[in-house]
């Protein structure tokens, strides 16, 4: 009974958060994820795929200022692939002893190249709105990569009588339905190499993936030690119990 | 504790035992106090949340040290710092996962030692001196937790240490110098940072103080307990090794399941998503909310539509607290015999839920109104409810010694034996 109450007060707590988050934006339906759930893993192929579409669609305007091309492990990527794609970008380092800055093929220890040097400039060019750096945006938007996948697929005729602006464009899941990007996965976007038809669920659902990977490189890690420790407590917690029954025994 | 009989444990006859305690009664202070140390026999796993308070102030000390190695308070790295941890450094993730969730941990393990001493009484005579160091402690917990969460820089780290402080604003006349030179500046800026981050590393010690005040303050006359009457004799204490050490062990097992369960499966749940975005002054978010256990009192905040009101209502709303002691005319403790009393607990309980419910929304229509109703009630239980519910109300009668439920036939009290009613 006395259980009852508390599980009940953290289950109120927990609506209370839920909702919280819920009330703020439009429905995000969900997807299944390879990487869902207790022993989830991100499904490597798919995010391989989805670095792909970043690399040839999205870095055009996005960063990932988080991402060093060693992160490219993570989804399966050999060293010698890492370095071979590394080596595509340019890397500014210095000062030489010349005192001047440098540019060199980049390794795999350096991060992402950002299109823009910085915020003004990417404004400049996008008609005033800014292409948020993607390295967390399976984290920082309500329904993670959901959202990602709602969002990319979402772009439809606006309904009769909506107002859209300038250069904008109507969107099912984008909070206020008018986003500045345009449509970016295109069918046949992009060519894959495995020979996976790139429709556009195709290749959302892939970005989406390696999104997700990208905001928590760590995911599998957390949920194959999460797993273990949490048979560990039940173990121990059950040993504790029977302890605590044997020590008050004598006492009732 | 002078009705109690003290008698040593073997280990206390060890010579070398025997050799630092004549210098230095360190052993005796841990056998009176932890092993010996009597405790009522009836206490309930409510009791439980106190030992595991304690458990989350260390773990987030440990925690929190080894972030503090890791993490740079300036407004140009801390996010990306933040992001090396959760990266690079090996376990950062679980070490930052620990500390991020562990803070709701904390709040939640506290929230319940709260509500378990408001419904049991805990605050009476003689304990309003512990029950006012429980809200020292509270209060030193909210202000370490509000500006822990101003540290990983995020848009709702920014914007919420400008809205929170931004209300000392509200202060007529020094209001405004007094914000200036809680931010060092002219905004929630690098000084702010840095001295949020230098108060966020100090507040847990000066917590840990308050621990031990309060501990000391409760090992004075002991545990409460669920009757909520005094212990009669020896035969209503059990030594609190190795019952309660075996009672709260079995506890925290359970807590630890229910903590870990949030760490490895589900760690961004209780946070906001908009804390991931880097801080940026230039862009609002579109709704400001604080973290989950502040929400009650946000909307407190926000039921008044007068700036100053709103801001003396939630720190009122804290306040009042300290005056429960006066507040609550019963002379019984426990909510167990009194019969009205727990109508209006748990009609405060969901109450505050409601509070937190409406702090979390756009303060507008429904949540607006609502949150102002649930105001109006929040002091009304204490400042209507319990004065009056002390005149009013007819408890049940009280057993005559915790053990005798206990011990005496069937577990229930027997009306017979009972003492009679405390107000006749």
């Amino acid at each position: 009974m006395r259980y009852a109450k508390s599980l009940l007060a953290a289950g109120l707590l927990a609506l209370s958060v839920g909702s919280a988050s819920a009330a703020e934006s439009i429905k995000i339906p969900a997807q299944s994820w390879p990487h869902d759930g207790f022993f989830g893993t991100f499904d490597r192929a798919a995010a391989q795929r989805g670095y792909q579409v970043y690399k040839e669609v999205c870095a055009a305007c996005h960063a990932m200022k988080q991402m060093r091309f060693r992160n490219l492990a993570g989804i399966g990527l050999s060293d010698a692939e890492i370095r071979a794609i590394a080596a595509e970008y340019q890397t500014v380092d210095g000062p030489n002893d010349d005192g001047e800055m440098f540019e060199r093929p980049s390794r795999p220890s350096d991060r992402f190249k950002s299109p823009f040097p910085n915020e003004k400039a990417a404004r400049a060019v996008n008609g005033g709105a800014y292409p948020p750096d993607l390295s967390l945006i399976a984290k920082n938007r309500v329904g993670g990569e959901n959202y990602v996948y709602a969002l990319l697929t979402g772009y439809a005729d606006p309904p009769p009588g909506f107002q859209l602006g300038e250069g904008m464009h109507y969107n099912k899941y984008f909070p206020g339905h008018q986003i500045a990007m345009a449509a970016p996965v295109q069918p046949d976007g992009v060519t894959y190499a495995d020979g996976t038809p790139a429709t556009v669920e195709q290749m959302s659902k892939d970005v989406a993936t390696f999104f997700a990977y990208a905001a928590s490189p760590h995911l599998e890690a957390r949920n194959s030690l999460g797993v273990k420790v949490m048979l560990f407590l039940f173990i121990f917690t059950g040993l504790l119990y029977a302890t605590k029954r044997k020590i008050w025994k004598g006492l009732h | 504790m002078a009705k109690y009989d003290y008698v040593p444990s073997p280990f206390m006859a060890n010579p070398i035992v025997k050799w630092i305690d004549h210098r230095l009664p360190i052993f005796e202070l841990v056998d009176q106090q932890l092993i010996k140390y009597p405790a009522p026999r009836n206490l309930n796993y409510f009791w439980n949340f106190g030992s595991l308070a304690g458990i989350m102030l260390v773990i987030m000390i440990v925690s929190g040290i080894f972030l503090a190695m890791n993490y740079q308070a300036s407004t140009l790295h801390a996010f990306d710092s933040v992001e090396r941890i959760m990266r690079d450094v090996n376990y950062g993730w679980l070490i930052r996962y620990i500390h991020m969730n562990g803070a709701s941990m904390f709040f939640i393990v506290v929230y319940i030692h709260i509500a378990r001493g408001l419904y049991y009484g805990s605050y009476k005579a003689p304990r309003e001196i512990l029950w006012w160091l429980g809200l020292a402690i509270f209060l030193a917990m909210m202000a370490t937790a509000f500006m822990g969460y101003v540290l990983p820089w995020g848009q709702m780290s920014f914007w919420g240490a400008t809205v929170i402080t931004n209300l000392f604003s509200a202060i007529p006349v020094v209001g405004d110098p007094i914000v200036k030179w809680l931010w060092g500046g002219f905004s929630v800026d690098n000084p702010t940072l840095n001295r949020f981050f230098a108060l966020h590393y100090l507040l847990p010690f000066v917590i840990a103080g308050l621990v031990l005040l309060h501990l000391w303050a409760l090992h004075v006359h002991g545990s409460n307990n669920p009757l909520g009457i005094d212990a009669k004799g020896p035969q209503d204490k059990i030594p609190f090794h190795p019952y309660y050490t075996a009672k709260d062990a079995f506890g925290l097992g359970v807590f630890l399941i229910f903590f870990a369960y949030f760490v490895f499966f589900s760690p961004y749940t209780l946070g906001h998503p908009d804390n991931w975005i880097e801080a940026n002054p230039l862009v609002t978010p579109p709704h400001i909310v604080p973290e989950w256990y502040f929400l009650p009192f946000y909307a407190i905040l926000r039921a008044v539509p007068d700036k100053l009101g709103g801001v003396l209502l939630m720190f009122g709303s804290i306040l009042i607290l300290f005056l429960l002691p006066w507040l609550d005319t019963s002379r019984v403790r426990s909510g167990r015999f009194r019969p009205a009393f727990r109508v209006f607990f748990w009609i405060f309980m969901v109450v505050t839920v409601v509070l937190g419910w409406c702090g979390s929304q756009p303060a507008e229509g429904l949540p607006l109104i609502l949150g102002q109703v649930s105001t109006v009630l929040y002091f009304a239980h204490f400042l209507v409810f319990l004065p009056l519910l002390g005149w009013f109300e007819r408890p049940r009668p009280l057993p005559a010694s915790i053990a005798e439920p206990v011990l005496g036939g069937g577990g229930a009290p027997r009306a017979a034996a009972s003492k009679p009613m405390e107000k006749a």
